[in-house]
């Protein structure tokens, strides 16, 4: 379910780190609690940003939630199809649906986040918590 | 033998088109009589870029037409006047009539805005008594009653601890927000230039006070609370809360949304409240017209005086009232005139039809919110189980293993008779059902609702698809929501 090449946050956003590239994403947990995307505001080009800082929202049905940076970061690349498709969060979450492209600026901080194991863990109890 | 016409009933539940669609050439509203002063060319005299012939598309009706139009929309509402109507955080409460009565004495309908003070002091005693009555429930120390609405009223609280901060040097860059809190709160955070950080909820469902500690510091300006919270448990801790902002220079709003669970019980002002708003048409009773007039009157501690929203109500030497508009330190005008006058005099109808006897309401509303919980308890899954406020927050964990979340449960009361409750919220609380009952419901009209629940988590367990695909008696069944909103068309078009 979650990728081994990926690492996560409490917030549940996941990251992933090609050269000095991190690619943004939240993850299939985050998708099915929210219910169906309608609408996804990105940051602009060239935004920095610390990590835990905000760096947009994803709007549902149900409610808007923030976006959270796993890292600090320098905004590269928006996933601007998300605009006129969001319902592809809730259908590739960890593929197409990626957010954010930037410049890891510390990239020492992917250390502290959940590898896939700790965070399919972490869900769990999560899941557990709400009753299900 | 066949009817040869179709009952009448017939008619009024047709789908009833737009006005847009009715519209046919030369139909008309109204007739002027003829023109008894000389004709006046409005090209030559407004200019001819002003002037016009007439609106592309605009609707040609009659007015039988237009009122037949309205009414049949009206019969497809759902109101309190009809039956209960439990949208939890929302405070539906029935509008006494005596309201109405008041507010439409021809003194008070007729009074124009303009009127000058002088001339208009009836009706700014009536405002002040109502300030004084505000005051006196809340335990403040200044008011305005401008704000039209609740939003409005959180703005200009935080406006007025910027304005506040910022007079004494630094504005802070913080404002603190539980994550139980109504969305309206960090966007007013955020509108009046603060970043939110966001506050965890502990075990209970309160504030996690610890949290609280490591989070202020010298650069939070408030943290805004709701008392008692969205989950409808109060917070204890407030004092504890204010005194921790206070040591560190920071103040505390209170979101007064659910102060018909404190109101004549306890006051906010005797807590540590240094700022709050109240919604008039949540605790008192004024209707709550689809984004129409409302009103968000806000309270400050005396330091925050010198900042409310001009102008300001004063009381004479000579007993006579009068506007103060010189407020140097104000943060401005919020609204035209002095807020939504009508509201505000249904707002004192209220309170004196009820006096101190509106204790009996807060104490009727919290005891119904408990009689629900106790009634359902079984039924549903209570995230949270300790006695609530106002207000009870379910979880629908149980419904979920037969495929059925909270919206479908709600969707299942329509056909019930009742209003459904707030789905999804408060967000800590996943799949949550908000009930909110208030004190106008009676016994008879609780168990009713708690036969409804009660019959639907049945069907739930028996019959999933029945529920899942309920509404089966409203006049339409489930809307396409996540198309309204992916792809909303937001007007009319001609084919």
């Amino acid at each position: 379910m979650y990728p081994a090449n990926y690492k996560y946050s409490q917030e549940h956003e996941w990251v992933t780190l090609e050269g000095q590239t991190a690619t943004i994403g939240i993850t299939d947990y985050a998708q099915h609690s929210l219910g169906d995307v309608v609408f996804v505001e990105l940051p602009k080009l060239g935004a920095k940003f610390s990590a835990g800082q905000t760096i947009g929202t994803v709007e549902s049905v149900k409610a808007v939630s923030e976006i959270y940076s796993p890292v600090s970061l320098e905004v590269t690349e928006v996933n601007t199809a998300l605009a006129n498709t969001p319902e592809k969060i809730n259908q590739d979450p960890h593929g197409a649906a990626w957010l954010v492209k930037g410049r890891a600026t510390n990239p020492g901080e992917l250390a502290k986040l959940m590898d896939a194991k700790a965070y399919e863990a972490y869900v769990a109890e999560k899941e557990k918590e709400a009753g299900a | 033998m066949a009817p040869t016409n179709s009952p009448v009933a017939r008619n009024v539940s047709l789908g009833e088109r737009l006005l847009f669609e009715k519209s046919a050439p030369g139909k008309r509203g109204m007739e002027l009589p003829p023109l008894d002063v000389p004709s006046v060319d409005v090209a030559h005299a407004l200019g001819a870029e002003n002037a016009r012939d007439g609106v592309d598309g605009f609707p040609e009706v009659s007015e039988i037409e237009v009122i037949r139009h309205f009414t049949r929309l009206s019969t497809w509402n759902y109101a309190i006047d009809l039956g209960m109507y439990p949208l939890g955080s929302c405070t539906m409460k029935y509008n006494p009539r005596v309201n109405e009565f008041v507010a439409r004495l021809e003194g008070l309908a007729t009074e124009h805005p303009l009127q000058p003070a002088e001339l208009s002091q009836g009706c700014l005693r009536i405002l002040r008594t109502l300030e004084l009555f505000l005051l006196e429930v809340t335990g403040m120390d200044a008011i305005t009653l401008q704000p039209c609405a609740g939003a409005q009223g959180e703005y200009a609280g935080i406006a007025m601890i910027r304005a506040y901060l910022a007079s004494r040097g630094n504005p802070r860059k913080k404002v603190l927000v539980p994550d139980s809190a109504h969305g309206t709160n960090p966007a007013t955070a955020v509108t009046a230039g603060y970043e939110v950080r966001n506050i965890r909820s502990d075990s209970t469902g309160r504030i996690d006070i610890g949290h609280l500690a490591e989070c202020v510091d010298e650069d939070v300006a408030a943290l805004m609370v709701t008392n008692p919270n969205t989950l409808g448990i109060f917070e204890r801790d407030i004092a504890e809360a204010a005194e921790l902002l206070h040591a560190r220079g920071a103040l505390l709003y209170m979101d007064g949304a659910n102060m018909n669970a404190l109101a004549g019980v306890a006051r906010p002002g005797d807590f540590g409240v240094d700022v709050m708003h109240m919604n008039l048409h949540k605790t008192f009773s004024t209707p709550h017209g689809g984004g129409g007039p409302g009103a968000g009157p806000v309270a400050v501690e005396k330091r925050l005086e010198p900042f409310l929203p001009t102008p300001v109500l004063v009381e004479k030497p000579d007993g006579r009232l009068g506007w103060d508009r010189n407020r140097p330190k104000s943060i401005g005008r919020l609204r035209a005139f002095y807020g939504n006058f009508g509201v505000l005099v249904r707002a004192l109808a209220y309170a004196l039809a009820y006096g101190p006897g509106m204790v009996e309401a807060t104490r009727d509303a919290v005891l119904n919110a408990n009689y629900i919980r106790k009634k359902l308890e079984g039924v549903y899954d209570l995230p949270y189980e300790q006695p609530c406020m106002h207000e009870v927050v379910f979880s629908d964990a149980r419904q979920k293993k037969h495929g059925v979340n909270t919206m479908d449960i709600a969707k299942r009361l329509i056909d019930y008779g009742f209003h459904p409750y707030t789905t999804a919220f408060p967000l800590i609380v996943p799949g949550a059902l908000m009930i909110e009952p208030t004190e106008s419901e009676s016994r008879e009209e609780l168990d009713r609702f708690v036969e409804a629940m009660r019959s639907i988590a049945a069907e739930a367990a028996e019959n999933p698809e029945l529920v899942k695909s309920a509404p089966h008696s409203a006049r339409i069944g489930r809307l396409d929501e996540v198309g309204a909103a992916r792809k909303p068309v937001l007007r009319w078009k001609p084919q």
